[in-house]
């Protein structure tokens, strides 16, 4: 990676007051209980929580249906409370850019305290519950989960480097994993493969959205890297990850973890994805003008692909074969 | 999404919402303690 000068984030957290909602009245109103909903990143939870529940029923051992209940709920909750802290921490970023603009905290419709102490609220309680009803292994990943998406890539990685999502993906690859050992009580190979499959699908995944939304990026400071790196380097690492995911993707079933059903969806599932990175990885921008129609649909397709392999994965365990 | 202009009306939704929220979480607490003795 090369290394480049790039403009510090706007992320002038804590120099402003918290922002407060005073209508004409000048009366505060008091925030709705879907701008805390909105906080938690309901859309992003939705495929956190499908990722964990296919690691907890692809897992070898079964747990009782309401732990089995209990262990995604403190996923999903602690997702949601890290993606509160997210937006605690980036309110200003977020209002600089279109994508995130109509956000609860830069709307002022939550004020920035609130928002942090929701989300400490919640990412405790889920910590907790965790770790007093299904075991605390599972609740020990989950905050590693929490503190790594809160403070390692928000805080820390998202402002400095271009890679900030190559290892920043890592936080979104926890579900599965907590899935997984919600349900064994240990972390073997396979729950590890499955973490794997989404670190490596979330550059491309992430970089495909940052070629079409890069001038938003550009304009807050956040080092993306279409923005630090060039759109032609972007294209190209895309292309690597794609290639490295199609054989990471097949490895739960040659190593015997997963059978036919998941293999063979893989292989189709990954071809197509190498195929549309392939589009992206040696195309070159027309002009402003460009409609960015290729790196659009391996957006969609991405989110696509991780249901699917994820759907594969479960159908494998409980469809015989 | 609408959202209510009217502030009481608004703080009585989120209250209701956290009502029903924490009504849940105790059911769970029991259900979990349940589970746990057997």
């Amino acid at each position: 990676m090369t290394k480049q000068a790039h403009p510090q984030p706007r992320s002038s957290h804590g120099a402003q007051p918290d922002a407060v909602r005073a209508p004409a009245g000048g009366v505060l109103a008091p925030a709705d209980w879907r701008d805390f909903f909105a906080l938690t990143k309901p859309r992003v939870m939705s495929l956190v929580i499908f990722t964990g529940l296919c690691g907890l029923l692809a897992a070898p051992e079964r747990i009782h249906p309401i732990l089995a209940f209990t262990a995604i709920l403190c996923i999903a909750v602690g997702a949601g409370g890290a993606a509160a802290l997210n937006q605690w921490w980036e309110a200003d970023i977020d209002a600089g850019m279109k994508r995130t603009a109509a956000r609860p905290l830069p709307q002022g419709r939550v004020t920035r305290s609130d928002a942090r102490d929701f989300g400490v609220l919640i990412s405790g309680g889920s910590v907790v519950l965790m770790g007093l009803a299904v075991g605390w292994l599972a609740a020990a990943i989950l905050f590693v989960s929490i503190i790594y998406y809160a403070v390692v890539y928000t805080i820390w990685l998202k402002p400095r480097t271009p890679q900030n999502i190559v290892i920043g993906g890592g936080a979104g690859a926890f579900p599965p994993l907590i899935g997984w050992v919600a349900a064994t009580g240990e972390i073997t190979l396979m729950p590890v493969l499955l973490f794997l499959i989404i670190f490596f699908w979330t550059p491309p995944h992430f970089w495909a959205l940052a070629l079409f939304v890069q001038a938003d990026y550009a304009k807050v400071g956040i080092p993306m890297m279409p923005v630090v790196a060039g759109e032609k380097s972007t294209r190209r690492q895309i292309l690597a990850y794609a290639v490295l995911l199609l054989p990471l993707s097949v490895l739960p079933w040659w190593i015997g973890g997963a059978g036919v059903i998941y293999g063979a969806s893989a292989m189709v599932l990954s071809l197509a994805f190498l195929a549309l990175s392939v589009r992206v990885g040696l195309r070159e921008r027309s002009g402003p003008e460009d409609s960015m129609r290729p790196e659009k649909q391996l957006f969609g397709y991405s989110v696509i692909y991780l249901f699917a392999l994820f759907a594969a994965l479960v159908a494998d365990r409980f469809l015989p074969l | 999404m609408t959202r209510d202009s009217d502030p009481k009306r608004t703080r009585r939704s989120r209250n209701n919402v956290l009502g029903l929220l924490l009504a849940a979480f105790v059911i769970l607490v029991f259900a979990i303690s349940i589970v746990k003795m057997n």
